[in-house]
């Protein structure tokens, strides 16, 4: 209570914030009714933190949305082991900073069958360490609601999915079977083992987060600005190059540039981008002139297309 | 001057569109059509032209088309849309996809519908969060029962600003005559379901004239606005001016000195001191503080998501609705509804399903008394409701229900049923009034019959009131003696 009581006359002395303009207060508005509605329905949910700026936003969202009370669920970090350095830094902070409590879980068998990037191929990697390794975590925690930061103007197949999305005790989601969604009524009834992912930003855009992210000062992981920062390319992307077990192959080299990164996941599957843009006035007025996807950046989603559907279906966030 | 002036008194909708507002809410639309009507076309023109495709989204759209260019050499719009990949196989749309765009003025979210046999569910889907519907009619075919099906449908989810875009005008040499007479049919149509704010826009998707950019060099003769200038200006519905509901979705305790309501407000407005009551309990109290995260506010209105305090210690749980203490909504254990049925196992009479409105979930039986037959727009008297059947039910509850018709709010007036048996979301409700139990004029089968002079029989017909329950009503034209007799008939 005493936290709580600091952070309330903090705020009160705090330099006053401009108020949101009506189109980011409407997503506002709309994200908490979800939180809220989800914690109120469901004995086990918990909160998939990818460290990423749209889990920032998330978790900015779920702390409004139960203040004054604390986030009354965990947060679950499926870690790859091939995160950025600087992720996990920043994760730990923010989980000290906002007293919050974080599960973190790595598939055993990264280590045990020695699963990484390079020697099983993206696709296979991702099955495992992400895909497995949700479904893994969530079993285990017995949860029968998980938040995710998925928007629905990621991808195609993600513009189809509810803002409850069912899943099946073996975590699959059926596209062509997907419950009706009308007005702001949610339908959280499910039967044992059955569960629902929860997307309160499935209505947010890119430039949405960053102008919220902007309008409320949320943290974020530093890779998003520009900065001098060793890469190698590989497979026409821009892979950083700062953790001691990315061995260069045949033909490549070492640069240093001033690059940033629009996405974040397994740093050596996420490609830079060249850009100077040092605030989030810059990356703002990058985005709206940006003429590729943020997703583009992404190896995993190159497959083939429908390849984010596949990897859903089979639970994959 | 004066000749193109009257032009343009002949072309422009008979209502002005809505004033431009400086509100930038995202307007939420919904887009319905027949098959081919272009409506893929449409959406997609939509997004490229506001430049909310990307370079790589378009270079996969180009692979995917594998070949499949439309004669302009762009990519094929439909396949931007179709994101499942069963769709792209069979080239349909199975379910309703979201979609996001923006011009520098305003932000959109569409609501893409497929326009074949399962129309109904994925429509009511979609238009049930809709500021606007756009009705897409192919200008050669004109307008034909599918459109008047999905305007129907638009109509009584709620939607009461329609574009109505007349597409595929080029194959008719722009020709502007045949774009009157289809405006003029559907405005005639459309004033039977009460609705009068339509835009017609004459179109063509396919090569983007009048959709963002005007469309001036091919079709000189229309000077009114495109689609997205249309879209710009329409207004977002709102629950601010009726009574102030906050339906409770979770009790914040933190610790032992702090009790607050977390809810999001679903009509009217609240500020410190405001006295309101707690329903079904009836209790009163006095609001004292509006939490939220970024400061103690002095006011919320209808959309706010906020944490209230109030003044007592008083009994308040999830599914309570805090309201306005002199404007109170319905309370009672019978209501009238309209509903949809969304799946193939119908509703069944005298069933009993889970009612979820708001935060609040409750058993109910539902018994069908009639269901619309979209063709003739005649209400048929029916006892159950089949897969896509809009119904009239009476609703009847084991516990006090707390309900505001959809016609006042569209939030507390708004319900779904939940099969207990499959957990799935069967129906989208729509509350039309509260069942009396005492007989006399509301009794359910009884009817007043009114004779009138013809014009004032007109002005009431022309009353939002009434064109609301058009479909209610039956009218007659006869002369004032026939109608003497006729009523002394009865008093026999």
């Amino acid at each position: 209570m005493s936290d709580i009581r600091h952070e309330a006359e903090a705020k009160q002395n705090a330099p006053h914030k401009p108020p949101l303009d009506p189109h980011l207060k409407a997503l506002e508005n709309e994200a908490i009714h979800i939180f809220r509605e989800v914690a109120a329905e469901f004995e086990r949910p918990v909160m998939l933190y990818s460290v990423g700026k749209d889990s920032s936003v998330l978790l900015h969202l779920a702390r409004k949305a139960f203040y004054p009370g604390r986030v009354p669920f965990p947060l679950l970090h499926v870690n790859t082991g091939w995160k950025f350095r600087e992720m996990i830094a920043f994760r730990d902070k923010v989980v000290a900073d906002y007293d919050l409590d974080l599960i973190e879980y790595v598939n055993p068998r990264g280590a045990s069958e020695n699963v990484t990037p390079f020697t099983h191929g993206s696709s296979r990697y991702t099955d495992i360490m992400k895909t497995e390794a949700l479904r893994n975590a969530l079993d285990a925690g017995k949860y029968d609601a998980a938040f995710g930061g998925a928007r629905r103007d990621e991808e195609a197949s993600r513009a189809k999915e509810r803002i409850y999305s069912f899943r099946t005790p073996d975590h699959r989601w059926d596209p062509r079977n997907q419950r009706p969604e009308l007005w702001n009524v949610y339908n959280g009834m499910i039967r044992q083992g059955e569960s629902v992912r929860a997307f309160p930003l499935s209505n947010w855009t890119e430039v949405d987060i960053w102008r919220y992210i902007q309008a409320e000062d949320i943290p974020i992981v530093p890779l998003y600005f520009a900065e001098k920062r060793p890469f190698v390319e590989r497979d026409g992307m821009m892979i950083l190059a700062e953790d001691p077990r990315l061995e260069l192959l045949p033909g490549e080299v070492r640069q240093e540039g001033i690059i940033r990164f629009r996405t974040l996941g397994c740093f050596p599957l996420t490609g830079a981008i060249r850009s100077e843009a040092t605030t989030l006035d810059d990356i703002i007025a990058e985005l709206e002139t940006a003429t590729v996807s943020e997703r583009q950046g992404r190896a995993i989603d190159r497959d083939q297309s429908g390849s984010m559907e596949k990897k859903k279906r089979e639970g994959y966030f | 001057m004066t000749v193109s002036a009257t032009a343009i008194a002949e072309v422009l909708p008979l209502e002005e569109p809505a004033r431009a507002i400086r509100d930038s809410r995202p307007l939420r639309l919904i887009t319905c059509g027949s098959v081919d009507d272009g409506k893929s076309t449409l959406i997609g023109r939509l997004l490229w032209d506001t430049k909310a495709v990307k370079e790589d989204q378009a270079a996969t759209l180009q692979r995917d088309s594998s070949g499949k260019q439309n004669d302009l050499g762009l990519p094929d719009f439909a396949l931007l849309l179709d994101g499942l990949q069963a769709e792209r196989e069979q080239g349909i749309t199975i379910d309703v996809a979201y979609r996001y765009f923006s011009t520098d003025r305003r932000s959109f979210i569409v609501a893409d519908t497929p326009g074949h046999e399962q129309y109904t569910r994925n429509m009511a889907t979609g238009a049930s969060t809709a500021d606007l519907a756009v009705l897409l009619v192919d200008a050669r075919a004109g307008i034909l029962e599918q459109t008047r099906r999905h305007a129907t449908i638009a109509s009584l989810m709620g939607i009461r600003q329609f574009v109505l875009a007349v597409n595929k005008i080029d194959l008719t040499d722009y020709d502007r005559a045949r774009f009157e007479q289809i405006t003029h049919e559907f405005k005639e149509f459309a004033l039977t379901l009460g609705v009068k704010q339509i835009t017609a826009i004459p179109m063509s998707a396919l090569k983007g004239e009048n959709v963002v950019y005007d469309g001036r060099a091919a079709m000189p003769w229309y000077e009114g606005p495109t689609l997205v200038e249309t879209l710009e200006k329409a207004t977002t519905r709102s629950n601010q001016t009726v009574g102030f509901r906050l339906p409770v979705q979770r009790v914040s305790r933190p610790g032992e000195s702090f009790r607050g309501y977390q809810g999001t407000v679903a009509g009217g407005s609240v500020k410190p001191g405001d006295s309101v009551v707690i329903l079904p309990s009836g209790m009163v109290a006095n609001v004292t503080k509006i939490v939220t995260f970024d400061l103690v506010r002095n006011a919320a209105v209808a959309g706010d998501a906020i944490t209230l305090v109030l003044d007592r210690q008083v009994d308040v749980s999830r599914g309570d609705m805090i309201v306005a203490i002199d404007s109170q909504p319905m309370t009672g254990r019978g209501f009238d509804a309209q509903l949809v049925a969304l799946q193939a196992e119908g509703i069944e009479p005298g069933k009993r399903y889970w009612l979820k409105s708001g935060s609040r979930r409750q058993r109910v039986s539902i018994d069908p008394i009639s269901q619309l037959d979209l063709k003739t727009s005649k209400w048929n008297a029916a006892d159950r409701l089949g897969m896509n059947a809009i119904g009239k039910v009476h609703l009847t509850f084991d516990e006090q229900a707390i309900f505001d018709t959809y016609e006042q709010n569209r939030t507390t007036g708004a319900f779904i049923l939940i099969d207990p048996d499959t957990n799935n979301t069967v129906a989208g409700g729509m509350i039309t009034g509260r069942r009396s139990e005492l007989g006399g004029i509301h009794k359910d089968d009884q009817r007043v019959l009114l004779s009138l002079p013809a014009d004032l029989a007109e002005k009431l017909m022309a009353t939002e009131l009434f064109a609301n329950r058009r479909q209610d009503v039956e009218v007659r034209h006869t002369s004032a003696g026939r109608a003497a007799e006729i009523l002394a008939d009865l008093d026999e």
